[in-house]
């Protein structure tokens, strides 16, 4: 039956990859394209008191300059401007709406102009005047007017007296920076105008129905006008769930000109999007002295707007990975004159999961106790929040397994007792902790006459797999060979989907493809029996099962036929079916994925630098679909925990409110050299229970624990505790 | 106040992908720009337009070449290769099979940028092993981190070719 899933099959959209052939948001042509650049705001906090567009005007191939004084209409309510993502709480961010000014880099104009270098030119020759008003943008020095928001968890116990009691104690705070997606592809809007009032937009999004509703309620169109198209996105890691800023002004001047416009940010631009907030988490743990826990507290302090409230679950993680009879968490916000953050690679674990595996490495110091050995002391077969047991949790054998593929009993505890050349080496682990979520998708399958199955669906593929995995799923389900299958995505008018994000796609959309073509499966039984003289005449529709090109009988009983005779007989050219599929909801179990991460540091004491020689990432995640591409994804994480830990930071300039480093060379992401051998070890782990296939999604957990685990080796390596983040070489030779 | 007025177009000839092509541009235009929005190869990226992350790699006579920091007009007559010309009717570059085999991309956005920058290093001849690779690579960034299957389809295609 698994011909496919479960193999290491290669991208299905590969050759167009790699041929150049695919093509972006940006890339799509129209007659008559114009071209759209975006004017930002240089001050963080006011109101535009003048804003003058008469220069821009006068320019050679300019269109028209649309500002909030000169634009169609826009919706005026905040529900009509709420995706399926927005933050609950808050006023989403509307682009050329009125005079005020909400961050620094906010978009207040946008020239159209007939060519790109026409409209960036014209872009300077606006002129701005601000009326300025006080700001803030300081997570630090403003920490005290933080404000609680939901708790993530109930507490248990009394945390506060358990810490006072504890034989071994031990607290501090973990600041992590804001970080930048900073996708490779920029991000991009073609909107085409057809000419009579309905328009076709490719827009770079990891959710085309999402941006389509969007789009149609922020301008009072019907769901006919507007078509979202987004078939490749060039990366977007969570920057790409909400619809961003160039879809809606693409969208305004292509209805404000009745023509075709492309809105392409910058990428300097793109530094007034979503970022990952800054977060200051602070992490108090008691111990017995034989190593278990007697209480945990993990109270984080992010960044948000002034305009919405946007938090994560970054506290609360130790509910799932260590036994403790008192905890509390706390999550508050600070208010700041900047864009509000969004979604960023395993939101809320990557940083709060980072600050609590540093915090326990420095409890097996204190106690002078292995860090895996403190682990599993402390491991927990159940999730404490609920009180519920795991649908399945390996996390038990990643520790194992890792530790045993990185040489983990070699390791001398002691710091700066390791030693190559002249560098010192470090040895340091943490364990990471995702959800594995699921949601309704549906699919639609049209079966032809030859043998050719077309498979489709909303959903996007940013860089994932979803393309290949959907074909997979659908060549095994179908008993087709992969060849015959043909794949759809990412078109707001294919069967319903949500975002791409959470690492909920796979599961999602796998299991949307089985309930498709198990309605397929059905029709071609029952048209089998009809047929006269079938050998199958005595086939139940629920033991049909279709392999190679032929349906048959799981029983053994009747002759396989032949799908092509099947819909020769019948005289069908197609077979067409289309299923959303809802995923029973269960209360009664947690669903995690898990993993143990090793790192192994090397670093030139006199100069500081770091290198990252080693990682073994150790991933319980149910069935993996696709090793090859499952593996990517991991070692994609894995390098976003080398630059969460080692480089990236969004450094702002708190006297105008205004990001220094907003570009690719001065923000620093890992480059090739920067990463060295990374194993990516797949843990047996069977579960029956989550989902028919056992699958639970891989984006995010192959970044969580990261940073810690190179944090830890850091200290292993030099004895320096750091714990402000990026570890830079300056803050090792301080 | 500055003269608002663009400058003449001037005409020029370049060679893509073995093909003659004329076109006439300003003398601000990009070779990447002129590649994508006047020849609609938009094959090769635009990733940052300030020479950061090397998605918008060409050869150029043979050379890698951020196409983002090279003027058109200072490329006339010159023989330009970009990623819809390494493949030879319909046979991928060894590279690309090397990519798709070694999964060296997921979004597939800088794989362009990465192909063309790796044919150029090939034919420099100065790589000899991983570490070579990888400090000759890095001016090519992958968000989605696929560096270490990059350096393992490149060492398929240099040990083949």
């Amino acid at each position: 039956m698994n011909a496919y899933v479960g193999t290491s099959t290669s991208r299905v959209d590969g050759r167009a990859k790699v041929t150049g052939a695919a093509k972006y948001a940006g890339e799509f042509a129209a007659d008559g394209l114009l071209h759209g650049f975006v004017v930002e705001a240089t001050i963080a906090r006011g109101r535009i008191a003048r804003l003058d567009t008469s220069e821009a005007l006068k320019v050679k191939g300019v269109v028209d300059v649309l500002t909030h004084a000169r634009r169609p209409p826009l919706a005026d309510k905040d529900e009509a401007w709420k995706d399926e993502v927005a933050p609950e709480k808050g006023s989403p961010f509307r682009p050329l709406y009125d005079d005020r000014i909400k961050f620094n880099g906010q978009p207040i104009a946008l020239v159209v102009a007939e060519d790109w270098e026409t409209a960036k030119f014209a872009a300077t020759r606006v002129r701005v005047e601000y009326e300025q008003e006080a700001f803030a943008t300081d997570l630090e020095s403003e920490r005290d007017k933080a404000e609680k928001v939901d708790q993530p968890h109930k507490p248990r116990g009394d945390a506060a007296a358990a810490l006072t009691r504890a034989a071994v104690r031990h607290e501090a705070d973990y600041v992590l920076p804001s970080e930048h997606h900073n996708p490779m592809e920029l991000f991009a809007t073609t909107a085409v105008w057809d000419g009579s009032g309905g328009l076709t937009v490719y827009d770079k999004t990891q959710g085309v129905q999402n941006v389509q509703k969007f789009l149609c309620s922020v301008f009072g169109k019907k769901p006919d006008d507007i078509r979202v198209i987004s078939p490749y996105v060039g990366g977007a890691f969570g920057s790409g769930l909400r619809p961003q800023h160039q879809v809606v002004l693409a969208t305004l001047a292509a209805l404000a000109l009745k023509r075709s416009v492309r809105v392409v940010l910058t990428r300097q631009q793109m530094y007034g999007l979503g970022y990952r907030p800054m977060t200051i988490e602070r992490v108090a743990l008691g111990a017995k002295p034989d190593g278990t826990l007697d209480a945990i507290k993990h109270e984080a302090i992010a960044v948000t707007s002034r305009y919405e409230d946007f938090s994560r679950n970054d506290t609360g993680w130790a509910e799932q990975l260590y036994k403790s009879p008192n905890s509390n968490f706390s999550h508050k916000l600070v208010d700041l004159d900047v864009s509000t953050p969004c979604d960023m690679r395993a939101p809320g674990a990557a940083t709060g999961v980072c600050a609590l595996e540093c915090a326990m490495d420095e409890l097996a110091v204190a106690l002078k106790l292995d860090p895996v050995e403190l682990r599993l002391r402390c491991y927990s077969d159940r999730d404490q929040s609920e009180d519920l047991p795991y649908t399945s949790k390996q996390l038990r054998e990643c520790y194992a397994r890792g530790a045993e593929a990185f040489g983990w009993s070699r390791r001398n505890p002691a710091p700066r007792s390791m030693r190559d050349g002249k560098e010192l080496v470090g040895w340091g682990m943490a364990t990471g902790v995702w959800e594995a979520l699921q949601m309704p998708v549906a699919v639609r399958i049209v079966l032809t006459a030859n043998g050719h199955a077309e498979v489709s669906c909303a959903a996007s593929d940013i860089g994932t797999g979803t393309y290949t995995i959907v074909a997979q799923v659908a060549a095994d389900a179908l008993g087709l060979p992969i060849e015959n299958i043909s794949v759809r995505l990412a078109d707001s008018t294919l069967p319903q989907a949500p975002v791409e994000g959470g690492s909920w796609m796979a599961a999602s959309s796998a299991h949307a493809v089985l309930g498709a073509a198990e309605e397929i499966r059905r029709e071609l039984a029952r048209l089998a029996k009809a047929m006269s003289g079938s050998p199958l005449a005595d086939l139940d529709a629920a033991n049909a099962t279709l392999t190679d090109g032929m349906i048959a009988s799981s029983e053994g009983r009747g002759a396989a036929v032949s799908i092509a005779d099947v819909m020769r007989h019948s005289k069908l050219e197609r077979i067409e079916k289309e299923k959303l599929n809802q995923f029973a909801e269960d209360k009664s179990h947690a669903r995690n994925t898990h993993s143990a991460v090793f790192a192994e540091v090397k670093i030139d004491e006199e100069l500081g630098i770091i290198r990252v020689t080693r990682i073994v990432n150790a991933v319980a995640a149910g069935r993996i679909l696709n090793t090859k591409t499952g593996r990517s994804q991991i070692m994609g994480g894995v390098v976003w925990g080398i630059g969460m830990a080692l480089h990236e930071e969004t450094v702002m300039d708190h006297r105008f409110g205004r990001i220094m480093n907003a570009n690719i060379a001065e923000y620093h992401i890992p480059v090739n050299a920067d990463v060295h051998d990374i194993d990516v070890i797949f843990v047996d782990e069977p579960d029956d229970r989550i989902n028919r296939l056992g699958i639970k999604g891989l984006g995010e957990i192959g970044i969580v624990g990261v940073p810690a685990a190179i944090a830890n080796a850091v200290y292993h390596a030099t004895g320096k505790r750091i714990r402000r983040f990026p570890i830079t070489l300056d803050k090792l030779l301080e | 106040m500055a003269d608002l007025t663009i400058p003449e177009r001037i005409p020029i000839n370049l060679v893509v992908n073995g093909e003659r092509r004329a076109l006439e541009v300003v003398p601000w235009t990009t070779l990447l720009d002129a590649l994508r929005d006047r020849l609609e190869l938009t094959g090769t990226k635009k990733g940052c337009d300030h020479g950061q992350c090397g998605a918008c790699t060409v050869l150029i006579d043979g050379r890698r070449v951020n196409s983002c920091l090279t003027l058109a007009v200072m490329k006339d007559g010159a023989e330009i290769t970009t990623i819809e010309g390494l493949a030879k009717d319909g046979t991928l570059h060894p590279l690309q099979q090397a990519f798709i085999d070694h999964d060296a991309f997921q979004c597939g956005y800088c794989t362009p940028g990465q192909i063309c920058s790796a044919a150029g290093l090939l034919a420099e001849g100065r790589a000899r092993g991983a570490d070579e690779i990888r400090e000759l690579m890095s001016g090519n960034l992958c968000r989605c981190g696929a560096y270490p299957n990059i350096v393992a389809a490149i060492e398929q295609a240099m040990s083949r070719s």
